[in-house]
């Protein structure tokens, strides 16, 4: 196979699951819609990507996507990325979809760990790759014992995580996949996206999908739907930002990454969100142009 | 007439994408409309309910028909692939052309909400009829859906199952080639 050419693959159905999976995963998708924040158990089809690839998010986007969507792809916020690259190019092969960089030519972001900065919109969908969809696996690892502790909404032992990190460290250390509340009933993994980016997801215009291939779990959070960080009333959630502005864009209301430059202790700061940071910079130079 | 002679999606696929798609922003946008991918069914089904049907049941799915939707049973056998089953507490899925009682259908478990069935109904008119003011997830604001063709004390009845969440029924209405849908999350009150 040619890696740059992406014309579709004879041979597969569209978007490479068959109908019937499709079926099932559909069934599954508008269930966990009825019930925000609920995970719903669903026959994760091996693909042809490990466990730990995407495989649920793919999943997802192979049963929602149609022929005129546009995908964008992103891992950690970068359209560039491995992953990010191998998935759209599957997608590209098997469905014959238009991709883009652009968060808002998308109709539908498939997503590890970040939330793009440029708020979404009613006819987008961000699909979210899940490592554990069960937030409180952590503190719980037995599957029947969490069903129960959603069944009857008993969060406490969350709650006690969260008052014992505040003890111990005077805050809480949760930086990343930081448990959220849905409208206020179930306990949610947000997946690990920073918890800068956990805000977003509150009342968000665009309808949010979360797939988990080897946990086989969907969730979702449909639009406009209360997502509240869990917290205490005399420690708020905080969200946590490096103190820098992106040593390309100048921004300093976005997510950053710390890269390392050399073995010196050099370092830079840059938005996670490539696109984000690549639009910025191009208004920039257009402005200078202008100027 | 059975309605065999008369076919599915002209593609399947992309027929069942469209329509799964339609499905999917009515039911995250409890109220709104949404156009199914063309459909010639056999009657009582409207290319809507035809079309929701064709896209989410098959032979996973127990499927319990009213009276009057049963005239299309050998059509959805065949298309569906449905297992279609007398009892009401067995179904996934319910066809109905008139509101059957909720509370015979399986409103699922604490621990398996998702377990719970889903009505397909067809009602002669969305769009007018009685006044429906809708609020819940999915929506910005309280919403007014009209519909045509629910018995009066549907509101009683939907605030029984509203009541059961995370439990609960979830409604998809279809006219014509147009559907909406009402998750159990929402809150209905007739205005």
């Amino acid at each position: 196979m040619n890696p740059a050419t992406s014309s579709p693959d004879t041979g597969y159905n569209f978007a490479y699951l068959d109908e019937q999976t499709k079926r099932m995963i559909r069934r599954a998708i508008l269930k966990a819609i009825a019930i925000p924040g609920h995970q719903v158990p669903f026959g994760a089809r091996e693909m042809p990507l490990p466990y730990g690839w995407g495989t649920g998010g793919i999943q997802v986007t192979a049963s929602i996507l149609g022929p005129s969507d546009i995908l964008k792809v992103i891992d950690q916020g970068a359209d560039d990325t491995t992953n990010a690259v191998s998935i759209r190019r599957f997608f590209a092969r098997t469905a014959g979809v238009a991709a883009t960089t652009h968060t808002e030519e998308a109709t539908i972001i498939q997503t590890r760990h970040r939330i793009p900065e440029l708020p979404l919109r009613e006819d987008q969908i961000l699909v979210y790759q899940v490592p554990q969809p069960e937030p409180l696996h952590a503190l719980e690892p037995r599957r029947t014992e969490t069903r129960e502790m959603h069944a009857l909404a008993d969060y406490g032992v969350m709650h006690v995580k969260l008052y014992e990190d505040i003890t111990r460290h005077g805050a809480v250390t949760i930086a990343y996949d930081y448990p959220v509340l849905v409208n206020r009933r179930y306990l949610m993994s947000p997946s690990p996206i920073p918890a800068f980016d956990t805000p977003k997801m509150n009342r968000m215009a665009a309808l949010q999908l979360f797939g988990a291939g080897r946990e086989k779990r969907i969730y979702a959070v449909p639009p406009y739907t209360e997502v509240r960080p869990l917290d205490f009333d005399d420690h708020p959630f905080r969200l946590t930002r490096a103190p820098h502005a992106c040593a390309l864009c100048g921004a300093t209301g976005s997510y950053l990454d710390e890269l390392v430059t050399d073995d010196q202790g050099g370092r830079m700061f840059v938005c996670s969100d490539t696109d984000h940071c690549e639009s910025r910079r191009t208004a920039a130079a257009s402005r200078e142009d202008a100027a | 007439m059975t309605g065999l002679e008369l076919p599915g999606f002209a593609d399947p696929v992309t027929g069942a994408q469209t329509s799964f798609r339609a499905l999917l922003d009515a039911m995250s946008r409890p109220g709104t409309q949404h156009e199914v991918a063309p459909l010639r069914p056999p009657p009582p089904l409207g290319p809507a309910m035809a079309a929701a049907l064709l896209t989410l049941v098959d032979r996973d799915t127990p499927l319990w028909l009213d009276d009057a939707s049963t005239a299309a049973r050998e059509w959805l056998l065949f298309h569906c692939g449905a297992q279609v089953t007398a009892d009401p507490a067995a179904a996934a899925f319910a066809a109905a052309i008139a509101l059957p009682s909720l509370g015979r259908f399986n409103p699922g478990s604490d621990a398996a909400p998702e377990e719970s069935a889903t009505i397909i109904l067809q009602v002669p008119e969305l769009g007018s009829g009685e006044s429906y003011r809708l609020s819940g997830p999915g929506l910005a604001a309280p919403s007014l859906l009209r519909i045509q063709g629910l018995p009066a004390d549907f509101p009683a009845q939907w605030g029984v199952n509203h009541a059961l969440y995370p439990c609960g029924i979830d409604l998809i209405l279809c006219s014509g080639a147009r559907l909406c849908a009402l998750p159990r999350s929402v809150s209905i009150e007739k205005v």
